[in-house]
């Protein structure tokens, strides 16, 4: 057994928030770089090439990518062989959100409920995900989510009946209606199965695969090849000003579900995409 | 559309509003207000009760945004534009009161669009994910109204060279609907 101090935790959660608000990970910055060559239109290779310009001012002066520094979403994936110890786990990851919303100058963008909408000032609390796995590893990753995408995110129900045809139908009309509103190119992490809960979960983890690696299921990595084409055809293209471009990445998720449903989840996220893990 | 931005000064001479077509690059200098969310609906309820806005919107423009805390030393911290339909209820509010510019980022309703080729306001888009640059334009802020709504609060710009396209202009023009359709492709 391994004993960890929640203190350490706490302590990571702010790095990460501020890192992932100042610097844009590799692969992101790489899957722009990649649209900026693919891109056909002069405004949407104008629109890349601020993103990235932006990227750089960023990571140099120390100030958010993006002034939506959103809420943190922090994904722990604990091994059940650790044990903590040093106070409230949760506690220590909400202290560490909102030191680092505080040491990184980010935006306090919580209000304590959707009814009074009262800031909670500190940007907390974090929206905690907590996945047990074998073994005494630690493992933290922070998800910065600004709302002008998640606001435009969807769930639909299927049926079995409607099916995978649906399904893209539904990913395909959730970007029309999100147009320039999500910020595009976006990336998008579809939840296919599981409950209605699991599979908006699932959406939203699958954000946090590094930007455009496939599926291992060769099946579901050539869906998700076909998505993102569907995608592409509507035009909307960077910043919603027309063009080839609308989305980087889909990562689709499946687990099971029953024999009656198809869930499917679509969380969309912007150009803004902000993603920073740390293994402790 | 796109080429050499047109060089434009805010508040806005309506004559060269006129003159603006969708798709256009701009850089403005001058006096930008802020308002989002929290601020306009403070704004309609001041209207509703038929007290004054806190702030003169004849021939003003205002920027959809809460901008980051700035750090010691910065004017502001990063500003990016903010989604626009959330204003949607309250823009023509302030259009029918002289309102000549907003910049944001997504479409507008028809209602908006109707009152801005009606009253003569342009919609101009910015990009959202170049918050950190669009500060750097941005060269003096003061809070000028609500105060305790801290982001929220109406704030007082002064902009240099702060980049955006036309997105509607008075002619109906909507870049978001002309560039869609420019590169809209069959599925295959």
């Amino acid at each position: 057994m391994r004993t960890v101090d929640v203190a350490v935790v706490g302590d990571a959660v702010r790095e990460l928030c501020v890192r992932a608000n100042h610097e844009i990970r590799d692969d992101h910055l790489a899957a722009l770089r990649r649209a900026r060559n693919e891109e056909r239109s002069a405004i949407g290779c104008q629109v890349l090439d601020s993103l990235l310009h932006n990227a750089d001012v960023a990571r140099v002066e120390q100030i958010a990518f993006c002034q939506d520094t959103g809420y943190a979403v922090v994904y722990l994936t604990i091994g059940q062989d650790v044990h903590f110890a040093g106070g409230d786990l949760t506690e220590a990851v909400n202290r560490g959100v909102a030191e680092g919303y505080r040491a990184g100058y980010l935006r306090a963008s919580l209000v304590r409920t959707p009814i009074d909408r009262v800031n909670t000032g500190d940007n907390t609390p974090a929206m905690i995900d907590i996945q047990l796995v074998r073994g005494e590893g630690l493992h933290v990753t922070v998800l910065i989510k600004g709302a002008g995408c998640d606001n435009m995110s969807a769930l639909r129900m299927l049926t079995p009946a409607e099916g995978t045809p649906a399904m893209i139908d539904f990913v395909v009309e959730t970007i029309e209606r999100a147009g320039p509103s999500a910020s595009p190119p976006v990336t998008i992490g579809i939840g296919l199965g599981g409950t209605f809960d699991r599979a908006a979960a699932m959406a939203k983890r699958a954000l946090t695969r590094r930007s455009g690696v496939p599926s291992p299921d060769p099946e579901i990595a050539d869906l998700e090849r076909q998505v993102l084409d569907a995608v592409n055809s509507t035009g909307i293209g960077p910043a919603g000003f027309g063009g080839t471009v609308t989305a980087l990445a889909v990562h689709i998720e499946t687990m099971a579900t029953h024999i009656a449903s198809y869930p499917v989840a679509i969380n969309l996220d912007c150009h803004s995409h902000r993603v920073q893990e740390l293994s402790l | 559309m796109s080429g050499t931005p047109r060089k434009l000064a805010s508040p806005f001479d309506p004559a060269a509003l006129v003159e603006l077509r969708s798709g256009d690059p701009v850089l403005i200098s001058g006096i930008v207000l802020t308002a989002r969310d929290a601020a306009h609906e403070r704004f309609a309820r001041a209207i509703a009760a038929g007290e004054p806005l806190p702030v003169d919107v004849e021939s003003q423009t205002i920027y959809f945004v809460g901008p980051t805390p700035a750090r010691p030393g910065h004017v502001i911290g990063s500003a990016g534009p903010t989604t626009a339909s959330r204003m949607d209820p309250y823009s023509p509010l302030l259009i029918e009161r002289g309102l000549k510019a907003m910049i944001g980022k997504g479409r507008r309703s028809p209602a908006v669009k109707q009152s801005m080729t009606e009253h003569g306001c342009v919609y101009f888009g910015a990009v959202e994910g170049t918050a950190a640059l669009l500060s750097s334009c941005i060269t003096a802020a003061e809070v000028v109204a609500y105060d305790d709504l801290g982001t929220e609060a109406v704030r007082r710009l002064q902009v240099a060279d702060f980049p955006a396209f036309v997105v509607n202009d008075l002619h109906g023009g909507d870049l978001y609907l002309e560039g869609q359709a420019r590169w809209r492709r069959a599925r295959a």
